[in-house]
């Protein structure tokens, strides 16, 4: 179980799982579990017009991520932000599917794009993920305070002089960044899972900003640990256990704070 | 002129028959739900349920039924758990639908991988996904009648309450109107049309005909009962024009291209001219 091929898979696993849990509380303090959604799942497309012209699978996601981030950040300043978010999702989506069409083999590739592929990690793989992981955790350094006052009270945020439109898209940046390092190792599904299920489950476990992303970070690789450990066991896919675990640790977050609420 | 635009045999062909007549009912329910779905801020929830219904499309090809029923049912499952876990208020609301949905793709992931292990049918995976609205069976015809009209016989029995508790849910609880009950049928219908539009541009792109032409006609007008009207035929018409597109694209490179491309970018455009005739004015 740890030899290996395996030890790309746990290597980058916990890497995105970090990136994950981190970028994850934003998306859950921001309420914006559907941008979260969309941007991984459209970027799928950009894998897909990679493979048709023959570039690295990176770049697509790269190109494609970003343009749908701004382009969800664009149409959404007026107008319903949710709208804009489906709409843009589903034409990345109906793109993607025009590509696979246009490409001779699919199945398996839609597959493993959609769902992941984190147990064939090739070594060539390692040296970008970690460098966008880099890079992604020093523009949450960066963006730390003025996200995370914006996010909650934006109003105050205003009157210091941070505009909510610039950070809606460094926000909207950031969650494209993580998209394009992990969407090519584990799928669209198994990011949007670890990046609501374990921050939802630490803000119910305590209140305090730093103490939560902590928490967050630790239950995402966790779960990341535990579902490799179980796919490795039952060759079932990943993003089965993901999901599966976030929903759980979820449930005990719920459970959790239901019950601290009783006791008071 | 009219063979430059419309390829030779589109009105003869009885799939493409099929096709238009389905496509178009599909266009109307998902029109009248999808006004709703906007109005009430819950596009993500229809997008999870599409989604979701792609799990149950691929669990119905695990044992062996027609993949609306599977779309159907779990779309009706999961808009149960979702309701369970508290999409009636706002706050909150996209999470218990982001938790539903990403212990819901695991499944999806799941049913497809054991579906192709079992079977072998790689085509299944893309049809679920995106849809194959040239090869539909007649067979499910009476289905899709029966379902659209269950959906939009809910929303024109509980219109005003519904109207009422989407644009104002307080008032409406404070004229007594059980918003919590109005809700859930609300999202029962939506999974309906939902999973109806699964079956002909696909369940991870059914949004698009639910908020697409919604939206868009709220753009034009303010008047729900006009929105729906304008929408529906926005959805049929770009359902039309995709499914014309789709057949004429096996004349041009790389020969057939998917409809639900065509529908979707139609979808799109038609928005973006809204929004920006909007804005001009």
């Amino acid at each position: 179980m740890f030899s290996g091929f395996m030890v790309n898979a746990w290597l980058v696993a916990t890497v995105v799982a970090i990136v994950g849990g981190a970028v994850g509380f934003f998306v859950v303090l921001r309420g914006s579990a559907f941008v979260a959604h969309a941007v991984p799942n459209g970027s799928f497309a950009g894998a897909a017009a990679a493979n048709l012209i023959g570039v690295s699978t990176l770049i697509g996601l790269g190109v494609f991520s970003l343009g749908g981030a701004l382009g969800i950040g664009l149409l959404g300043r007026r107008g319903r932000h949710d709208v804009a978010t489906a709409l843009m999702l589903v034409f990345m989506l109906g793109l993607g599917a025009l590509f696979l069409g246009f490409s001779v083999e699919y199945a398996p590739q839609i597959y493993s794009l959609l769902f992941g592929e984190v147990l064939g990690i090739s070594n060539n793989q390692l040296a970008p993920t970690f460098a966008l992981a880099g890079a992604c955790l020093i523009a949450i350094c960066l963006l730390y305070r003025p996200l995370l006052l914006s996010s909650v009270l934006p109003d105050v945020g205003r009157i210091r002089g941070i505009a909510p439109f610039a950070v809606e898209l460094g926000f909207l940046a950031l969650v494209a960044l993580a998209t394009t390092m992990t969407v090519p190792v584990v799928g669209t599904a198994l990011i949007f899972s670890l990046m609501v299920g374990p921050p939802a489950a630490a803000r119910s476990f305590t209140a305090r900003p730093g103490v939560a992303v902590a928490l967050s970070i630790a239950i995402a690789v966790i779960v990341v640990w535990a579902a490799i450990a179980l796919s490795y066991q039952t060759n079932w896919p990943v993003g089965f256990f993901v999901g599966a675990g976030s929903a759980v640790v979820y449930a005990l977050g719920r459970g959790w704070s239901f019950a601290v609420l009783r006791n008071r | 002129m009219l063979h430059a635009i419309v390829e030779p045999g589109f009105f003869q062909s009885s799939s493409v028959q099929l096709g238009a007549l389905i496509g178009g009912i599909v266009a109307v329910v998902a029109a009248g739900v999808g006004v709703f779905t906007v109005l009430r801020g819950q596009s993500f929830a229809g997008e999870a349920l599409g989604d979701l219904g792609a799990a149950g499309g691929s669990s119905a090809y695990l044992i062996g039924i027609a993949p609306l029923w599977g779309f159907f049912l779990v779309s009706l499952a999961a808009a149960g758990a979702m309701e369970l876990i508290g999409i009636q208020r706002a706050r909150g609301r996209d999470l218990a639908t982001g938790i539903v949905l990403g212990a819901g793709f695991g499944l999806a992931a799941l049913f497809l991988y054991l579906g192709t292990i079992d079977t072998s049918t790689t085509g299944a995976t893309v049809t679920i996904l995106f849809g194959s609205i040239f090869s539909l069976s007649s067979s499910i015809l009476p289905l899709v009648l029966v379902l659209g009209g269950l959906a939009l016989g809910t929303i024109a029995l509980v219109y005003r309450p519904l109207l009422l508790s989407s644009v104002s849910p307080d008032l409406a609880a404070a004229r007594g109107i059980p918003v919590r009950l109005v809700g859930v049928l609300y999202l029962a219908s939506m999974s309906v049309a939902v999973a109806l539009s699964a079956v002909t541009i696909g369940a991870i792109l059914s949004t698009a005909l639910l908020v697409g032409p919604a939206a868009t006609a709220l753009l034009l007008t303010a008047r729900p009962g006009r929105a729906i009207a304008i929408a529906a035929a926005i959805g049929v018409a770009t359902t039309w024009l995709g499914l014309l597109l789709a057949y004429d694209s096996y004349y041009w490179p790389h020969r057939g291209w998917p409809v639900s491309f065509f529908v979707v970018t139609l979808v799109l455009i038609v928005y973006l001219i809204a929004r920006f005739a909007r804005a001009r004015r």
